[in-house]
C-alpha cells in the first residue's frame, strides 16, 4: 500500500516496502577483509554512528542486510536533542529542511473541542534547533546514506548481509553474504545497529529482557491537503474511538499520522481493512474529509533491553539493545543518543588516549538513558492503557479533575516526550567544588544560547571544549578555549546567565555536548585532572 | 521536610469521618472508585511533598497486608 514502489521479506518473512533502491554493493575481490569498524545494520542508527566515526578520520565498513532505504509506517518525531546531533553530523540543515516543526502538544477529552492541557516541548526559547520535527525516517536515512556516501572513509555496503559472529579476543570475525557467495571480515570493533530483532544479537546468544504490553494500534499514514496547524494532538475517549485514545501528528509532504489505540481481543486482518481503517480516519477528520491512503498498518510492542550493551568487542546501539513503546518519540531518539556516546568514546580509544574501559561508560550511561525512557514509556502505557480498574479510575480522576483544576493537568501522561537524558552519577564526572546559582551541572548536557554570529552548540563541535567567560590560564592540544568574553561583538547575557558563567569561570564540555566539569576558579591543574577522567584514564 | 504525621492532627474528627461516608451515599462501587481517586489526587496535591505522599501509601499499603507498620 501507499508509496512503496516494491516489496521484499523482512527477517521474520513479513513483507518491507521500498522507498529507495540504493543496490547491491560489489562483492569484495578477496574472501577475507580487514576493517577497523564494523557496522551492522544501515538504518537511521547505523548510517548515523558510520558518519561520526567517519568525520572522526576512521575507516569505517557499513554492512546492511537489505540493498534499499524501507518506506513504511516508522519513526516521525525527531527531538531537539536528535537534531542538535544531526547538526554535529553535518546533516541539521538537510533533514530540518524537509520535516515539520512543532513545539507545541495538546490533548482532548472525550467530546470537547478545547485542549485540557497544552504543554511545549521548548520552554527554554532562542535556541537554533525547535523541541521536534516531524519527518518520515527514510527521509533522514535517505539524508544520513547521502552524507555518508560522501566521505572516502566510508564504506557503506548495502545488500550485503552478515550471517555469522565469532567473538576473539582482540577483534570479531564477521561471515557476509552477497548474491555472489560469501566473504569473511575480520574487524576490531563491531557495532550492532541491527534493529530490534538484531540478528547480531541472536547469533552471540544474548539476552534482551522485558515485557510486552497487550494492546494493539492502528497506524493510518494518510495524505491531505489542508491547513492545520503543526501540533501533536492527543485525544483520551474521544467519540470517534470510544474508550480509546488516539493521536494526530503531521509530517512532510501533507502527510499524517493517524495512531488509533484498538484494545487488545480484536481481529487484526479486519481492522486493518481499509473500510475499517477509513471509518476511524472519517471519525476524527469528520464524514467530509478528503483523503488519500499512504501506509495502514497494526502495531503492539515491548518495552525490553540487553543487560549490558558492551559485549567485549561487539557493541549494541539503538533498538537492538533497547526497545521502547512509541509514546514519547523514545526509540530512534534514543538509538540517536547512543551512537552520539559511543562516537567520541570509541574514537578516543582507536587513536590511543584512552582505554577500552572508556566504552565500559557507554555500557553505563546508554544504559541510564535506555532505563530513563523505558520507564517514561512504560509510565506512559500504563496511563493510557490502565491494566486494572483502580488504576483505570485514577487515570479517569485525573482527566475530570483537569478541565476545571489546573493542579491536575501535568499529571496527564499522552506520552513524556524525548528530552536528552543526564548522567548525573556517571564517572566521568568531576563533582562540583564552587557554589552555582543554576547553570548547568556536571553530567547534563549542554543548552544552546545564540551568540553574534551563529549558535552555542555549533561552536562547540565535537570535541572537548573549555567555555569560559575570560579565563585564558590553560593551553591544551586535546581541548579547544571557547572564550565568550572574547567574542566581542556578542550579546553575552543569554550564554553566560545559561551556563551561571561569571568573569573567570570555565566548564569543560565532552565531544558529545555533555559537561564534564565546571569551576568558579579553574587552574590548568584541575583542567587536566578532569579531563583524566572525562577520558576514562586513572587519576 | 517533615515525615508522614501519625500523631493525632485533626479536630472534628467525627464529622470529617462522616463527611467521608456520605459522598459515597447512593454511588456504585466504581463510581466510589473513582471519587476516591480524584479526593486522593486532590489531597495529594494539597500535601505538595512527594516523600510524605510516599510513605503515607507505603503505611497504608502495608497494613492492608497486616504487615508490621512503618508508619511511626
Amino acid at each position: 500500500m501507499g508509496a512503496a514502489a516494491g516489496l521484499t521479506r523482512g527477517v521474520d518473512g513479513s513483507p518491507i516496502p521500498v522507498w529507495r533502491g540504493v543496490g547491491e554493493a560489489p562483492h569484495p575481490a578477496t574472501d577475507r577483509e580487514r576493517a577497523t569498524v564494523a557496522i551492522v545494520g544501515g538504518g537511521p542508527i547505523g548510517l548515523a554512528m558510520a558518519l561520526d566515526l567517519g568525520r572522526r578520520g576512521h575507516r569505517v565498513l557499513l554492512l546492511n542486510r537489505l540493498d534499499f532505504i524501507s518506506a513504511g509506517s516508522k519513526a516521525i518525531c525527531f527531538a531537539k536533542r536528535s537534531l542538535d546531533i544531526f547538526d554535529r553530523l553535518g546533516v541539521g540543515d538537510a533533514i530540518m529542511g524537509k520535516g515539520v516543526s512543532w513545539n507545541v502538544g495538546k490533548v482532548f477529552w472525550r467530546d470537547g473541542d478545547a485542549p485540557i492541557h497544552q504543554f511545549d516541548m521548548l520552554p527554554v526559547k532562542e535556541q537554533k534547533r525547535p523541541g521536534f520535527i516531524n519527518i518520515q525516517q527514510y527521509h533522514v536515512e535517505e539524508r544520513l546514506y547521502e552524507a555518508a556516501s560522501g566521505l572516502d572513509k566510508i564504506d557503506l555496503r548495502f545488500g550485503h548481509e552478515v550471517i555469522a559472529v565469532e567473538p576473539r579476543s582482540d577483534g570479531v570475525a564477521l561471515t557476509v553474504r552477497t548474491s555472489n557467495g560469501e566473504y569473511a571480515v575480520d574487524a576490531d570493533w563491531v557495532i550492532a545497529c541491527d534493529g530490534c530483532r538484531s540478528p547480531v544479537r541472536t547469533m552471540l546468544g544474548l539476552d534482551f529482557e522485558g515485557r510486552v504490553f497487550e494492546d494493539n494500534f492502528l497506524i493510518a499514514d494518510i495524505r491531505m491537503q489542508g491547513e492545520r496547524p503543526s501540533e501533536r494532538w492527543f485525544w483520551f475517549d474521544p467519540p470517534f474511538n470510544r474508550g480509546q485514545s488516539a493521536l494526530m501528528h503531521k509530517q512532510p509532504d501533507n502527510v499524517w499520522r493517524l495512531d488509533f489505540q484498538l484494545g487488545w481481543n480484536i481481529d487484526r486482518d479486519a481492522a486493518v481493512a481499509p473500510e475499517n481503517v477509513e471509518r476511524y480516519v472519517r471519525g476524527m477528520l469528520g464524514p467530509e474529509a478528503a483523503f488519500e491512503p499512504e501506509w495502514y498498518s497494526i502495531y503492539t510492542f515491548q518495552c525490553r533491553r540487553m543487560e549490558h550493551f558492551v559485549h567485549g568487542r561487539v557493541m549494541f546501539a539503538g533498538d537492538s539493545a533497547h526497545l521502547v513503546s512509541p509514546f514519547g518519540a523514545r526509540g530512534c531518539n534514543g538509538g540517536i543518543a547512543d551512537i552520539d556516546n559511543l562516537g567520541w568514546k570509541l574514537d578516543l580509544v582507536l587513536r590511543g588516549e584512552a582505554g577500552e574501559h572508556l566504552l565500559a561508560t557507554y555500557d553505563y550511561e546508554a544504559i541510564v538513558t535506555a532505563d530513563e525512557n523505558i520507564l517514561n514509556s512504560t509510565r506512559s502505557t500504563d496511563f493510557m492503557t490502565p491494566k486494572s480498574e483502580v488504576s483505570r479510575a485514577l487515570r479517569d480522576a485525573v482527566l475530570e479533575l483537569a478541565r476545571d483544576y489546573p493542579f491536575a493537568r501535568p499529571f496527564i501522561n499522552s506520552g513524556r516526550l524525548s528530552t536528552a537524558v543526564s548522567y548525573p552519577s556517571s564517572p566521568l564526572n568531576t563533582p562540583d567544588i564552587d557554589r552555582w546559582e543554576g547553570g548547568i551541572a556536571p553530567g547534563s548536557p549542554a543548552l544552546d544560547a545564540p551568540l553574534a554570529a551563529g549558535w552555542l552548540l555549533d561552536r562547540l563541535g565535537g570535541r572537548f571544549v573549555i567555555l569560559t567567560d575570560g579565563w585564558t590560564g590553560v593551553e591544551r592540544t586535546d581541548a579547544e578555549v571557547v572564550d565568550l568574553a572574547a567574542m566581542k561583538t556578542a550579546p553575552l547575557e543569554l550564554p553566560c546567565q545559561r551556563y551561571d558563567l561569571l568573569p573567570g569561570s570555565a566548564y569543560l564540555i565532552r565531544p558529545d555536548q555533555y559537561v564534564a566539569a565546571r569551576w568558579r576558579e579553574p587552574t590548568p591543574e584541575r583542567v587536566a585532572q578532569a579531563m583524566r577522567r572525562a577520558k576514562g584514564l586513572p587519576s | 521536610m517533615s515525615g508522614l504525621v501519625v500523631e493525632p492532627n485533626l479536630t472534628h474528627v467525627d464529622d470529617v469521618y462522616q463527611w467521608l461516608v456520605e459522598a459515597h451515599a447512593g454511588r456504585s462501587e466504581s463510581e466510589s472508585m473513582r471519587l476516591n481517586a480524584r479526593l486522593i489526587l486532590l489531597l495529594a496535591n494539597h500535601i505538595g511533598e512527594p516523600q510524605v505522599i510516599r510513605q503515607a501509601i507505603t503505611c497504608a499499603a502495608s497494613i492492608a497486608e497486616e504487615r508490621t507498620s512503618p508508619c511511626t
